[in-house]
């Protein structure tokens, strides 16, 4: 019997091993193809690839400069929106709201993590597009129109439309992990910033904003690796010209959407290969933020288990 | 009140007048009053789940932040009802302090900062009257001279007997007349509680301590009066020599005889 049980549980764990090992060989799959694809245009281009500014498929120029640029605004803007209205988010939810209300936004929050992006990308065409274009892109020209960030024909289409799309998707997942950091703030810490006389927003602040630091730093990366890949949506607003602009009215193009974009109509081998490589830089980026984010988490979590 | 006695106080800092305190529908504390002597260390003792937390939690309005709970009564803080209209409960909790029974510094905090951040609360920014105050609750505590050369580091890094003389050094730096503690050595070592013990002996030519304890010794080592609570009442409130050796209600004699609880 015993010897039995001993190996079943042998099989289980080879099993498992199994599983684990052919992730981390799938992993290595798709990183080595990527760079065999990607090897024409590592031989032609080299590392200068990403500071080129010049994306011409015409041309048979490929720089990735554009799409970096385009990456970082959309992505570094839909941070700038997302992150605070996250954080706030979660906090409402995990210590002010009652207890029915917070479940049922709570819900709704995951709800929107659900959704397709494509179905936010037709949102955002038919929705955020034409109100960008006829009611906030005039506002902001006419009000903040000396900065160059806001000049420009206001195309509702561009790099601020796929900035906000960003923001809406990564905001539930930001705020979901840092509902669940704040909710591992044990209540002994809200108790004793009650005692010592800190009023309902003292004590979030002391209780459970400071001792969360890490923990908000680590969501805030997880969204941004969501917002570095994410393709559909931004493709369907972003409107798609691989320029750097400094309006952003103006319309752009990012890693992810570059690829899905041209991927299917590409004109030649180095086109392909120069898009392979942009693949394989997002790889690498998303693979590298992902990790620094998952140990943030996980290092606060771990320090909060010992208490004493 | 059945058995209480007509005990001697002669200058009442904190009256609790016909606490009644609610979890929901559940009756935690019934139609309680206890005076409680200036600079003095109360002691409550009593069986597991009779409500001594939960008295202690209205005596500082901490049990209102429960959901579903409720207080009806009066607390006088040197004749003032805590309770009155209009009272701020964060004012409140200024000058009533309370320690934990699990020690709970602000992990993200410096041993300086734990103990400074209800002054800073308060509004405290001059930094030289910030440093004297924190000096002087640490030694207040007891802690000084073990963490002066690292007030920098966290206070999570102390010992848990360190920490909870940091948690009494911060409740103490705000200055308040009133102590309340909850079981503050139940997690400790023997050493560690013999420290805040003395501690407490100490400290009441400064302050009055309210303290709930499980351990029926420590209440007779430290304490001068003690209140025996059973099944959300007051049984029995007495000086503390007199209830330990001559209790006048048998519920209290088989309580500290040992024969239940
Ligand atoms: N959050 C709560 N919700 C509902 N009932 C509660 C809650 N906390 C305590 N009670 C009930 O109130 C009563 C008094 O609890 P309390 O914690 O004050 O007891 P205690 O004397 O401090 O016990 P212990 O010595 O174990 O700490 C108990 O019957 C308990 O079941
Ligand atoms: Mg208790």
């Amino acid at each position: 019997m015993r010897r039995e049980a001993h190996l079943g549980d042998r099989i289980f764990y080879l099993l498992l091993n199994g599983v684990a090992l052919s992730v981390l060989m799938l992993l290595g799959a798709i990183a080595w193809q990527l760079i065999h694809l990607s090897l024409p245009a590592i031989h032609k281009f080299g590392f200068g690839f990403f500071s080129s500014t010049n994306w011409d498929p015409v041309q048979e120029v490929f720089g990735a400069g554009p799409v970096i640029f385009g990456t970082l605004v959309s992505s570094g803007l839909a941070l700038l929106i997302a992150a605070p209205i996250s954080v706030g988010v979660a906090l409402f939810l995990n210590e002010l709201a009652p207890r029915r209300l917070a479940e049922a936004v709570g819900f709704l929050v995951e709800m929107l993590a659900a959704i397709p992006s494509v179905v936010y990308g037709l949102w955002g065409i038919f929705v955020l597009a034409p109100f960008l274009r006829i009611t906030v892109e005039p506002w902001l020209s006419g009000h903040f129109g000396w900065l160059p960030l806001f000049r420009g024909a206001p195309y509702g289409v561009g790099m601020l439309a796929a900035a906000l799309i960003l923001a809406m998707m990564i905001t539930p997942t930001i705020a979901a992990i840092c509902k669940e950091v704040f909710r591992a703030v044990p209540q002994s810490q809200r108790e004793a910033a009650r005692a010592l006389g800190a009023t309902k927003w003292e004590t979030m602040r002391l209780a459970v904003l400071e001792s969360s630091h890490s923990g908000i730093l680590g969501a805030v990366i997880l969204g941004l690796a969501r917002a570095l890949g994410e393709t559909m949506a931004v493709t369907m607003v972003i409107g798609n010209r691989a320029e750097i602009a400094a309006s952003l009215f103006a319309p752009g193009q990012t890693m992810a959407s570059v690829i899905a974009n041209e991927y299917a109509e590409a004109s030649g081998d180095l086109h392909l290969s120069a898009l392979a490589f942009v693949g394989l830089a997002l790889f690498a980026v998303s693979f590298a933020i992902n990790s620094v984010a998952r140990i943030l988490v996980w290092r606060l979590n771990r320090n909060r288990g010992r208490d004493f | 009140m059945s058995g209480t006695r007509d005990i001697v106080i002669t200058q009442t800092i904190l009256d609790a007048k016909n606490i009644n305190a609610w979890f929901g529908s559940v009756h935690a504390i019934r139609d309680i009053s206890l005076p409680v002597e200036k600079n003095t260390v109360t002691a409550m003792i009593g069986p597991s789940g009779c409500g001594k937390s939960t008295f202690l939690r209205c005596l500082n309005r901490l049990h209102e932040e429960v959901a579903g709970a409720r207080v009806e009564g009066q607390v006088l803080l040197s004749g003032e009802d805590i309770y009155g209209p209009g009272t701020d409960p964060v004012a409140i909790r200024r000058k009533i302090g309370m320690v934990f029974q699990k020690p709970n510094p602000f992990p993200s905090m410096s041993i300086f900062n734990n103990v400074a951040v209800g002054l800073r609360l308060a509004g405290m920014g001059n930094k030289a009257l910030l440093a004297e105050t924190v000096e002087k609750s640490l030694k207040q505590a007891a802690l000084w001279n073990e963490v002066k050369d690292k007030l920098k580091a966290p206070g999570t890094s102390l010992s848990g007997g360190q920490q909870q003389r940091l948690c009494v050094a911060r409740a103490l730096a705000v200055n308040p007349p009133v102590l309340l503690m909850d079981e503050p050595t139940s997690a400790l070592d023997p050493i560690s509680t013999a420290k805040i013990e003395e501690l407490l002996i100490e400290l009441k030519k400064e302050v009055t301590v309210v303290i709930v304890t499980h351990n029926m010794q420590q209440a007779a080592r430290i304490s001068d009066r003690t209140a025996f609570f059973l099944l959300g009442e007051l049984i029995e409130y007495d000086d503390t020599s007199r209830l330990f050796t001559n209790p006048r209600d048998k519920r209290t004699e088989d309580y500290i005889t040992g024969r239940f609880g």
